[in-house]
């Protein structure tokens, strides 16, 4: 391990993981903690019923100013971004020339700033940023944070926690997001997460990050929780995984994330690939991602082929494994129309064997996130 | 008296007369975390040595189990499937997943020995 680890970036907490006895291994470049001696399920079951602290500096970070970055985004997103209100995050979808995905992101508008904080994927924010980069070109101006580290704290007792060390914090509802003092530190919070639970993310200078991990996890309802986890987390909350359940070969109604694209946007039709993606948010697309139920224990990972009642292959496993909080395998994938309703009947091809599965709605896992109150 | 021995793919096999138990090991069933499902072979299925005979799968991933020598089946072990997570808890023991009758002992003998398999973990 210590051969390949070598060649692989850290994040300012790589010594924290490794003390705390983080398995690491190879991710987007990085050297990342998959499990603790915790282990995948019960990390997974106590963010679920506690809190967890998650290491996610891998990640992407941001700032786009200029005269009106939002409006300079929008030439690549269908998010609604010019109307994003101020201490507010969006989630959005960044679409290549045709309309195919190439990531999706988190747009902030921090009060009385007028630059954009931006999040995106660690595998593709290189990747990401130099599209930017170039595409928003005289447009808006594009400033990486590679010094920022992000942590994720998520779970029911999240906001109890976070609020020990900066007081006001749990006002914060859903998709909010504020600068505020964070154990003493200078962070970037907001009320979001990956986990389908409550929860907020800290986007903080490196050199502070240790410090205010380590001021968390003293908080004895918390335990450090690594990719494994996230991941199974992530699945469970029917949250996408970039690579995995969306690329460059699927749009915004294939992936079925048309909530993230703005009535305006529709509308106005003023983003790449429109004339596709209309026609398929009019007409249906001949794909679309879709959750999926297996019966029995036995997990259908991704690349598992779906098939219908005739044994015709109808679609494929885009991410499935075991869910802890349920007790039973999840997936998703994607599917042929027809076979999108919830209640539709299909086979999982799992080892040569048809192992009967059924199209069900998401998440699994109810979300629990802290709405406002309307 | 039983002997038991190990393979490179991490599992174990105990001879008592022509009967082999097969599982795999504490380390293996530590590098997989815990295990969510087991899929195991049918009693009267014969296989070879090396052939692919039951699969183990964690939350994150799923992992052939070979056979470390080649028989018929005689049993699964049917607990592991309500139980998965008794590989975990006792992955050279409780943790067993089936028994073959075996034909070539010759097989057996090839396997490494504990001290053997040891120092192959070491190494890793």
């Amino acid at each position: 391990m210590s051969e390949t680890n070598e060649t692989l970036k850290q994040t300012p907490l790589y010594a924290l993981h490794l003390e705390l006895g983080g398995k690491l291994v190879p991710f987007a470049g990085y050297a990342m903690p998959v499990q603790y001696p915790t282990g995948i399920l019960k990390e997974h079951l106590h963010t679920r019923e506690k809190a967890g602290l998650f290491d996610v500096s891998h990640m992407g970070q941001a700032f786009l100013s200029g005269t009106d970055p939002a409006r300079a985004l929008e030439s690549l997103t269908p998010a609604d971004l010019t109307g994003l209100p101020e201490g507010m995050q969006r989630y959005g979808l960044l679409l290549n020339d045709t309309g195919g995905i190439k990531d999706d992101f988190m747009t902030t508008r921090l009060k009385g700033e007028p630059a954009l904080y931006l999040v995106v994927n660690a595998a593709t924010k290189d990747g990401d940023f130099a599209y930017m980069g170039e595409k928003l070109k005289g447009a808006a101006d594009l400033k990486t944070q590679p010094q920022r580290a992000l942590l994720a704290l998520q779970g029911p007792m999240a906001a109890d926690v976070l609020e020990r060390v900066s007081p006001g914090i749990s006002s914060l509802t859903f998709m909010q997001a504020v600068r505020a003092n964070v154990a003493g530190a200078h962070a970037i919070v907001s009320r979001t997460g990956y986990t389908g639970e409550d929860g907020f993310e800290i986007s903080l200078d490196g050199k502070d990050a240790e410090r205010v991990a380590r001021t968390l996890l003293g908080d004895d309802r918390v335990l450090p929780i690594g990719l494994g986890a996230r991941d199974s987390l992530r699945l469970e909350a029917g949250l996408c995984l970039y690579g995995h359940d969306m690329d460059e070969n699927t749009d915004p109604v294939e992936a079925n994330l048309t909530w993230s694209m703005g009535k305006r946007r529709k509308e106005a039709r003023d983003f790449p690939g429109s004339g596709r993606i209309i026609e398929h948010l009019l007409n249906g697309a001949g794909k679309k991602r879709v959750g999926i139920r297996p019966e029995g224990r036995a997990p259908a990972r991704e690349g598992t082929e779906i098939a219908d009642k005739s044994g015709r292959v109808v679609g494929h496993v885009t991410s499935g494994g075991f869910g802890p909080s349920l007790n039973a395998p999840v997936a998703m994938g994607y599917v042929e129309n027809q076979f999108s309703a919830p209640g539709t009947r299909l086979d999982l091809l799992v080892r040569g064997k048809a192992m009967p599965a059924e199209v069900v709605a998401m998440p699994f896992v109810p979300n629990r996130y802290k709405r406002a109150s309307k | 008296m039983s002997e038991t021995r190990f393979t490179d793919q991490h599992e174990w096999v105990r001879l008592d007369g022509d009967e082999a138990t097969i599982g795999i090991t504490r380390h293996a069933a530590e590098q997989l975390g815990d295990v969510v499902f087991v899929e195991l072979p049918q009693a009267g299925r014969k296989v070879g040595a090396g052939a692919e005979a039951a699969v183990v799968e964690s939350v994150k991933a799923a992992s052939e189990v070979y056979a470390p020598v080649g028989g018929e089946v005689t049993e699964a072990n049917a607990a592991l499937e309500a139980e998965p997570a008794k590989v975990n808890e006792d992955p050279e023991g409780a943790g067993w997943f089936f028994k073959l009758k075996v034909g070539d002992r010759g097989e057996f003998a090839k396997l490494m020995d504990e001290a053997a398999y040891r120092e192959f973990v070491k190494g890793l």
